[in-house]
């Protein structure tokens, strides 16, 4: 039997759970930092009523 | 009489919180059923799933009925703080000073004498249905007997966790089922082991180890779990 | 008498720089910084170690006489199970220290690294069962590693589970700090019962390296993916921890602060 596409679905299947688990957090934080801009921008509105 | 009346010793509170839940639970008798309308349900299912074949049967009979018993378990333990907790009950028995940790032990106790008993007294009927070996059946009842307290003291640490939630009872099968592992594995070697008339006292001891030392920690960490859902 | 005060006071420099350290630990911006600073250097280290012990694995270890090419999943597949229970302790050490002394950068620490073990968890299953079907001829075997596996698997899930249902995070995070300890103290007890389990069925348990004797040229990669893939788990952790930090601070001024500034 030819073991050679068990170990390339292995490695395979390894690098994108690893992939994808290393850049999960990195598209979380563009939105909190997307959030937070906001949050930012009402404040700032708040602070001056007269802009 | 409230638990505040009685007299302040640990060990007259933990029977009046004892006997309390059991008159609350059998005041809703209709309600105890239901775990073990289930436990019947379920191992009748298995038959029905896989054929009658009696050897076959006979086979996954220790499996089979244990199974149904973490089942029933489980199904039941949501109700062992949820009506304390949903109607302030709870917060009133940590504000009273008794240790948490014995009032754990007191509702675990209570849970385990309405839900986890009948289980053992039912099992000869489910050994009947599966068609165990009759010299297992002896060894079959004291695993329960042994193995259905364990199932509700470690299960109250899930309990005391997922309290708080709303659909709580979907997360705690998931949280409790890995720490059920051991049980089920010795629990069902133990009966296997007599089925082929191999010596099973180890096994029994493994289990009579596992009581001793849920009933010392269990309740600790229920406690904990109580205190940090109430927060 | 002047040298033994001048070492005494060495010696208070030193343990009071850990014990500063620590506590700037502790302070949101300062961890988000240092963080920040260290996060490059473990992704480096990481990249490199695997790099070269890939390389050595794959290429220039000689393939092995019982089982063929197929062991050298055994250089992912080892790892992974080795972090998916190393994280898992770690986790539940953070937690117990999160519990008792209350330190919230310990319990998003904690938190964090549930996914992460998760996620190791699933490619020590996924390789440990691609393995299986060309050596021994299946792809599921309830053999008691991978058993074991998938029970911790679920560990995992009930922590991240757990955390994810309460809303408010610190309760959270201690709620799930104690299951991940409850699991923890039953780690032990499930491996164990497991193994045994498998033996009582099987008869004989299975060697994962297919002999008694690893060859050297084999054993080397093995060690290098070993400690190459606790420097992926320090540089993920990291980056999580800050964005949860972010998330859970973002009406703080110094988050505020920090995203302004990040403006120009």
């Amino acid at each position: 039997m030819n073991h050679a596409p068990f170990i390339w679905a292995s490695y395979s299947i390894g690098t994108v759970v690893l992939l994808w688990c290393a850049l999960a957090p990195l598209t979380r934080k563009k939105s909190v930092i997307r959030d937070i801009r906001k949050l930012n921008q009402i404040e700032e509105r708040n602070r001056d009523p007269n802009s | 009489m409230t638990i505040e009346q009685q007299s302040g010793s640990m060990g007259s509170a933990f029977f009046a919180l004892l006997r309390r839940d059991l008159l609350l639970a059998f005041r809703r008798r209709t309600e105890m059923l239901f775990p073990i309308v289930f436990l019947l349900v379920v191992v009748s299912l298995f038959p029905l799933g896989i054929g009658p074949g009696p050897q076959l049967l006979a086979r996954i009979a220790p499996g089979v009925i244990w199974i149904a018993a973490l089942l029933a378990t489980v199904i039941s333990l949501d109700g062992l703080f949820r009506s304390d907790y949903e109607d302030g009950t709870l917060e009133q028995f940590v504000l009273s000073g008794h240790p948490l940790t014995l009032i754990s032990l007191a509702k675990i106790v209570a849970h385990w004498l309405v839900a986890g008993l009948p289980l053992v007294l039912l099992s000869p009927l489910l050994a009947i249905w599966m068609n165990l070996p009759i010299e297992s059946l002896g060894v079959m009842v004291l695993t329960l007997l042994l193995g259905t307290p364990i199932l509700s003291l470690i299960g109250s640490i899930g309990v005391g966790l997922t309290i708080s939630l709303k659909r709580g009872g979907q997360l705690l099968s998931l949280l409790v089922f890995p720490l059920y592992v051991p049980i089920l594995i010795i629990a069902t070697a133990a009966v296997m082991a007599a089925s082929d008339g191999l010596p099973y006292t180890a096994f029994l001891g493994l289990l009579v180890a596992g009581l001793i030392t849920s009933v010392t920690l269990a309740p600790f960490a229920a406690a904990a779990a109580l205190k940090i859902s109430l927060s | 008498m002047n040298t033994n005060v001048t070492t005494m006071n060495k010696e208070k420099a030193r343990k009071n720089w850990l014990v500063m350290f620590i506590h700037k630990m502790g302070s949101p911006p300062w961890f988000y910084n240092f963080a920040g600073k260290l996060i490059p250097w473990l992704w480096a280290i990481f990249i490199g170690l695997t790099v070269w012990g890939l390389y050595l694995g794959l290429f220039k270890a000689p393939a092995d006489y019982q089982q063929g090419e197929s062991f050298r999943i055994m250089y992912l597949h080892v790892p992974a199970a080795w972090m998916s229970m190393m994280i898992y302790t770690s986790m539940a050490i953070m937690g117990f220290i999160a519990l008792v002394w209350r330190i919230r950068i310990m319990e998003i620490l904690a938190m964090c690294s549930a996914p992460v073990g998760a996620a190791f968890t699933i490619i020590a299953l996924a390789s440990g069962s691609l393995w299986g079907r060309p050596t021994w001829g299946t792809y599921w075997v309830w053999d008691a590693r991978l058993t074991s596996e998938l029970v911790l698997l679920f560990l995992y899930l009930g922590v991240i589970g757990l955390y994810n249902s309460i809303d408010e995070p610190r309760k959270a995070a201690r709620a799930a700090c104690l299951l991940a300890m409850v699991g923890a103290v039953n780690l032990p007890i499930i491996h164990y019962s497991v193994k045994w389990w498998n033996t009582l069925h099987q008869g004989s348990s299975i060697s994962v390296t297919g002999g008694s004797n690893i060859d050297p040229s084999m054993l080397w990669p093995l060690l290098i993916m070993a400690v190459a893939v606790k420097f992926y788990y320090g540089a993920n952790l990291l980056t999580r921890a800050r964005v949860k930090l972010l998330e859970q601070d973002k009406r703080k001024g110094w988050v505020k602060n920090l995203v302004k500034e990040h403006k120009s």
